[in-house]
C-alpha cells in the first residue's frame, strides 16, 4: 500500500453538484421524470400484534382511478428470510404501523383516499413493548448479531475487586430515548417492471444492496434490476439497510406492469418503517486512584429489538478503546419487543455509548477534584487497552489541548452553579469523541483512460450529502496523478461496478482505496503493455478493493474533543447552547470545506440529541405518539449558536493510501455529553437521562 | 376568476372533482387540471414536473416546500391548488435569471450552507423572502425579545440582518435542515444582506 501524494486532496472545493442543489434541479428518487406514473399509498396495521381476520377492499377498488389494491391475499411469495422485509406474507401483524397493504392509483390523491377506505379487521393479541421492566421480567438475552469490533461481552482483569478498592468511584445509570433519523427526504422509490426487468429509482445509501435484496426477494437475477440513486436527501443510516417500503413498492409495481409506480413514505410512516435508534439503559462504573488514574471501567447496556429481526446497537463498543485501565468489563443485553426493528443511526454504538461513558468521566473528575481535560489526558493509553495493539495514530490529547486553547478552557473555575449573567447560569463542558476507522467490503471500480488524457471512474457509490462526489473525485485525481479537470467520476447507478455501502464513515476509505488500486493497475498495464502511452482505443481496468496488510497490526480509530458552553435560565430553566467547539484527529482531510460541514452537522445533531429529540412510545398501542416534525423536535436554526470544528494534523500511513480516517459520524459522538457536562457546571444538576429538558432542571418541591 | 367544475361521482356518491386552474410558475403560464384535494406542492411536483420545492413532511412543519406565493414565502404543502387559481409562484429554480444564479444561491454554495440539498431550495426561497420582510420592517420575536436577555425595542423600521444573526436564526427557523448546515447559512445570508 503506497501513499498517494496530495494535490487535489486538501483543497476546500465547493461541492460539484451545488448549482443543481441550490436551484432544486438535482433529482431525488421520487422526482425522476417518468412517463405516466402511478402512485402507491400504504395501508398499515392499526394494532400492535394480532392477525388479520378480514380485509375488505371493495370500497377502495371502486374508486375511480384506482388501478389495484395489494394485500397479503394477492401479494407475491417472497424469496427472502429477513423478517422485517417479509411483508404481506400472511395475516400476522408484528407491530403497529406494519404494512398490511397498499393502493395503486392514477394520482397520489386518489391513492391516499382509497388506502383509507381499505377495511381491515384484526384479532388482537396482547403486546409487550416495555423495555424498562424487561430485566425484572427475565426478557433479556445477549445479542447474537453485532457490528462489533470487540465481543459483546468483554472482560479484562477483575472489575469488581478493583472497583471495591478504588479511591474514587462512580456508579451511574444513563438513559437515552428512542431516536428517529428523519432525513428531510423521506424514503422514496420509483419501481417499474417491464419484460426486460425492473428499473428502480431509490433513495438509498447502498444501490448494490437494493439490487441484491430485491433480486433475492423477487427471485430475479441481479442483472435484471437496475438501480439509480444519483442524489439522496440525507440518510444518517436509515437508508443503509433495506426497509419494507422498498418491498411494498416493488410488489405494487408488479401489479401494474410497464407503469412506473411512485412511492414516498409520509413523515408519520417514517417513524415505524425506516429503523430507529433503540432506547438504551446504560450503567457505567468507574474506579480511579487518588491521582485520577483509572483502575476499573465497567459499562453495560440494555436495548431493544423487534421480534422480526435482531439488531443490537453496540453501545459499549467505544469503551475498551478509550482509556488505559487494568480492569475492564463490558456487557450488552437485548429485549425483543412487539415494535419495529431498530437499525444503524449515525455513529451506531459510539453516539449513545459515549454519552454515558463521557458523562461518567465528568462525574469522576468532579468526584476526584480533577480537571476533566487533564483527567482524560492522564488516562491516555500507550497501546490499545484491550488487545495491546499499537494505534496506527492517536491524537486525543492533542485534540483536548488544542480544543482547550481555542475554547478558552484554562480560566475555567470548576465550581458548579458559580457563574450568573443577566439571570442565566453559565457553564462549560468537555467530552471526548471516537469512531473506528472502518473499511467495508464489496467495492470494485472501473477506470477508463483515453488518449486525450481524460479518465472516467465508474462505481455504484452514492453521495448522500456528505460530499462524496467532490471528495472522491479529488482522491481519484491524486491517485491517477492528473488534474481534477481530467477526471469524471460517475456514481449512483448499478450499471457501474458494485460499491460498498455509504456508512460507517467508511466511504472514502473503502471507495478511495479501491480507486487507488485501480490507478496503480492502470499505470502498470500502460507501462507493461503499451510502453507508457495510452493506445488509440483507450484502456480500461477493473479492480477490487485491495487488502490492507496493516489491519491486524494496528488499532485504527479517529478521536476528537467536544467543548460546549450552555446557559440555563435561573427562573425558567430554559437551556441555550451559544457555543460548540470540536477538535478532531481524523487523518488526512480530503476536502476541508465539505469535511467541516460534516463535522458541524454531526455536532449540531448532537445538540439536537442533547436537548430536543425523543420518540415517545405509547405503551397502550405500541406506537410513537410524536410521529411528526412538529412534536419530534429536531434542532432548528434558532436552537443553534456558534459551531466550530477544527482538526489537528495527523499523518497515518496505515489506514489506507489516502491517510483518511472518516469523519461523517465522529461529530455527533460526545457532543451530547459535553452539553450535559456543561449543564452540570452551570447548574450543579447532573442529567443522566436525555433529552435535557427544563423540567429536569427546575427544583421540584 | 371563473372556475370550471367537472364533477364525477363514485359509487359512494363522493364527488371526485377535477378543476382547471392557471398558475404562473417561474415566469411561465400553465393551465392544468387538478383534483380539488391537490396541494399547491403536489400540483407543482406531480402535475407540472417542477420538483424544485421539496416534500419533507406535507404538514407545514419542515419548510422544504417553501415557494414565493404572490410575492410572499409560503409552505406550498399547506395550500390547496384550487384556492390559488391565477397565482404567481416563484420556486428556487425561478430565482435564477438568464442562467445566472441569485446572489443567495451563490452565497449558499460559497459557504457550503447545505449538504444533501433537499431542504436547500426551500431555505433559499425563505432567505430571499426574509430579506424583503426585514427591509420592510416586519418584526420577529427576536426584534422584541433578543435571546441575550436584553430588552428589545419594538421598532417599525427596517431590521439589519447583516449585523444581527439572531434575527436570521429566528426568521429562518421555519426551514429545518437535518444535515444541520445552520451555522453556515448564517454567514451565507449575512453576506447577501450586506450587499
Amino acid at each position: 500500500m503506497s501513499a498517494v501524494a496530495p494535490r487535489a486532496m486538501g483543497q476546500p472545493l465547493s461541492r460539484f453538484e451545488g448549482e443543481d442543489k441550490v436551484r432544486g434541479l438535482a433529482t431525488y428518487a421520487f422526482e425522476h421524470p417518468v412517463p405516466h406514473p402511478a402512485y402507491l399509498s400504504a395501508v398499515r396495521s392499526t394494532v400492535a400484534t394480532g392477525e388479520i381476520i378480514g380485509i375488505d377492499c371493495s370500497q377502495a377498488s371502486a374508486q375511480p382511478g384506482v388501478l389495484a389494491v395489494l394485500t397479503h391475499l394477492n401479494a407475491p411469495r417472497l424469496g427472502i428470510d429477513d423478517g422485517e422485509l417479509r411483508i404481506l406474507q400472511s395475516g400476522d401483524v408484528a407491530f403497529r404501523g406494519q404494512f398490511v397493504g397498499g393502493v395503486i392509483a392514477e394520482s397520489s390523491e386518489i391513492a391516499r383516499h382509497a388506502a383509507a377506505l381499505v377495511r381491515v379487521d384484526y384479532r388482537e393479541r396482547p403486546h409487550d413493548v416495555d423495555l424498562e421492566s424487561s430485566r425484572e421480567r427475565g426478557q433479556l438475552r445477549v445479542p447474537q448479531q453485532t457490528m462489533a469490533l470487540f465481543p459483546m461481552d468483554t472482560d479484562k482483569g477483575d472489575v469488581d475487586s478493583a472497583l471495591a478498592a478504588a479511591a474514587v468511584q462512580v456508579d451511574s445509570t444513563y438513559r437515552t430515548p428512542w431516536y428517529n433519523h428523519n432525513p428531510l427526504e423521506p424514503h422514496t422509490t420509483i419501481a417499474c417492471w417491464t419484460s426486460a426487468g425492473l428499473t428502480l429509482h431509490v433513495s438509498t445509501q447502498h444501490p448494490q444492496g437494493v439490487q441484491t435484496t430485491v433480486a433475492t426477494a423477487f427471485r430475479l437475477e441481479p442483472d435484471q434490476i437496475r438501480v439509480f440513486s444519483p442524489h439522496v436527501g440525507g440518510a444518517f443510516g436509515s437508508k443503509g439497510p433495506r426497509h419494507s417500503d422498498l418491498i411494498l413498492a416493488v410488489m405494487a409495481a408488479q401489479l401494474v406492469p410497464d407503469r412506473p409506480v411512485r412511492f414516498a413514505l409520509t413523515r408519520h410512516q417514517m417513524f415505524s418503517q425506516t429503523g430507529y435508534r433503540s432506547p438504551t439503559m446504560q450503567r457505567v462504573r468507574l474506579g480511579a486512584d487518588a491521582d485520577g488514574r483509572l483502575t476499573a471501567v465497567a459499562h453495560e447496556s440494555i436495548e431493544q429489538t423487534s421480534r422480526l429481526k435482531e439488531f443490537a446497537e453496540h453501545a459499549t463498543r467505544a469503551t475498551p478503546t478509550m482509556y488505559a485501565t487494568p480492569h475492564l468489563q463490558v456487557r450488552q443485553q437485548l429485549a425483543a419487543l412487539d415494535l419495529p426493528t431498530p437499525a444503524i443511526m449515525r455513529a451506531p454504538g459510539e453516539c449513545v455509548g459515549m454519552f454515558a461513558l463521557e458523562s461518567a468521566m465528568d462525574e469522576l473528575a468532579v468526584a476526584g477534584g480533577l480537571d476533566p481535560v487533564e483527567l482524560r489526558i492522564r488516562n491516555e493509553p500507550d497501546t490499545h487497552p484491550l488487545d495491546g495493539l499499537p494505534f496506527s495514530s492517536r491524537s486525543l490529547p492533542a485534540c483536548l489541548r488544542e480544543g482547550a486553547r481555542r475554547f478558552g478552557w484554562e480560566s475555567r473555575d470548576p465550581t458548579p452553579r458559580a457563574r450568573r449573567h443577566d439571570g442565566w447560569l453559565v457553564g462549560t463542558g468537555v467530552a471526548a469523541a471516537t469512531y473506528p476507522t472502518l473499511r467495508l467490503p464489496g467495492s470494485k471500480v472501473t477506470i477508463r483512460v483515453t488518449p486525450d488524457g481524460r479518465h472516467t471512474v465508474l462505481m455504484a457509490a452514492v453521495d448522500i450529502g456528505t460530499g462524496t462526489r467532490t471528495a472522491l473525485t479529488q482522491v481519484a485525481a491524486d491517485a491517477l496523478r492528473v488534474d481534477l479537470a481530467q477526471v469524471e467520476l460517475r456514481l449512483g447507478d448499478t450499471a457501474y461496478p458494485p460499491a460498498a455501502p455509504e456508512g460507517g464513515s467508511a466511504g472514502i476509505t473503502s471507495w478511495g482505496a479501491t480507486i487507488c488500486a485501480g490507478a496503480d493497475e492502470l499505470r502498470r498495464r500502460l507501462a507493461a503493455d503499451h510502453g507508457g502511452t495510452v493506445p488509440a482505443e483507450g484502456l480500461e481496468v477493473t479492480v477490487d478493493m485491495p487488502e490492507n496488510p496493516h489491519l491486524k497490526q494496528y488499532a485504527m480509530h479517529a478521536f476528537g474533543a467536544q467543548f460546549a458552553e450552555v446557559r440555563v435560565h435561573d427562573e425558567t430553566g430554559e437551556i441555550r447552547v451559544p457555543r460548540q467547539l470540536g477538535v478532531y484527529a481524523v487523518g488526512r482531510v480530503v476536502n476541508p470545506k465539505t469535511a467541516h460541514s460534516q463535522l458541524i452537522g454531526g455536532m449540531t445533531m448532537g445538540l439536537s440529541m442533547a436537548l430536543h429529540e425523543a420518540s415517545i412510545l405509547d405503551p397502550r398501542y405500541g406506537h410513537v405518539v410524536n410521529h411528526d416534525l412538529a412534536t419530534y423536535h429536531v434542532s432548528s436554526n434558532a436552537d443553534v449558536g456558534t459551531v466550530d470544528a477544527y482538526w489537528v494534523e495527523e499523518d497515518d500511513p496505515y489506514v489506507n493510501p489516502m491517510g483518511t480516517k472518516g469523519l461523517g459520524e465522529i461529530g455527533i459522538v460526545g457532543a451530547a455529553a459535553a452539553i450535559a457536562n456543561a449543564v452540570h457546571h452551570a447548574t450543579g444538576v447532573r442529567i443522566r437521562e436525555l433529552p435535557i429538558t427544563l423540567d429536569k432542571l427546575l427544583p421540584h418541591e | 376568476m371563473p372556475i370550471t367544475w367537472s364533477a364525477t361521482h363514485d359509487r359512494q356518491g363522493l364527488d371526485i372533482m377535477d378543476t382547471e386552474i392557471t398558475l404562473r410558475v417561474d415566469g411561465a403560464d400553465h393551465r392544468l387540471t387538478v383534483d380539488t384535494r391537490t396541494t399547491l406542492l403536489d400540483a407543482l411536483r406531480e402535475r407540472l414536473g417542477n420538483t424544485s420545492p421539496k416534500k419533507g413532511c406535507d404538514h407545514g412543519q419542515c419548510g422544504a416546500c417553501t415557494v414565493l406565493l404572490d410575492g410572499r414565502r409560503a409552505n406550498s404543502c399547506l395550500a390547496l391548488a384550487v384556492a390559488h387559481d391565477g397565482a404567481e409562484i416563484v420556486t428556487a429554480a425561478g430565482l435564477a435569471t438568464d442562467g445566472e444564479l441569485h446572489p443567495m444561491q451563490r452565497s449558499f454554495i460559497e459557504h457550503d450552507a447545505f449538504q444533501c440539498g433537499y431542504c436547500t431550495p426551500g431555505q433559499i426561497v425563505s432567505a430571499v423572502a426574509m430579506l424583503e420582510e426585514a427591509a420592510t420592517g416586519w418584526p420577529s420575536t427576536v426584534t422584541f425579545s433578543p435571546p441575550d436577555g436584553t430588552a428589545g425595542e419594538p421598532d417599525t423600521g427596517p431590521v439589519d440582518l447583516a449585523t444581527n444573526p439572531d434575527e436570521i436564526r429566528e426568521r429562518m427557523s421555519g426551514n429545518l435542515c437535518r444535515c444541520a448546515a445552520y451555522a453556515n447559512m448564517i454567514p451565507a445570508i449575512q453576506e447577501v444582506a450586506r450587499s
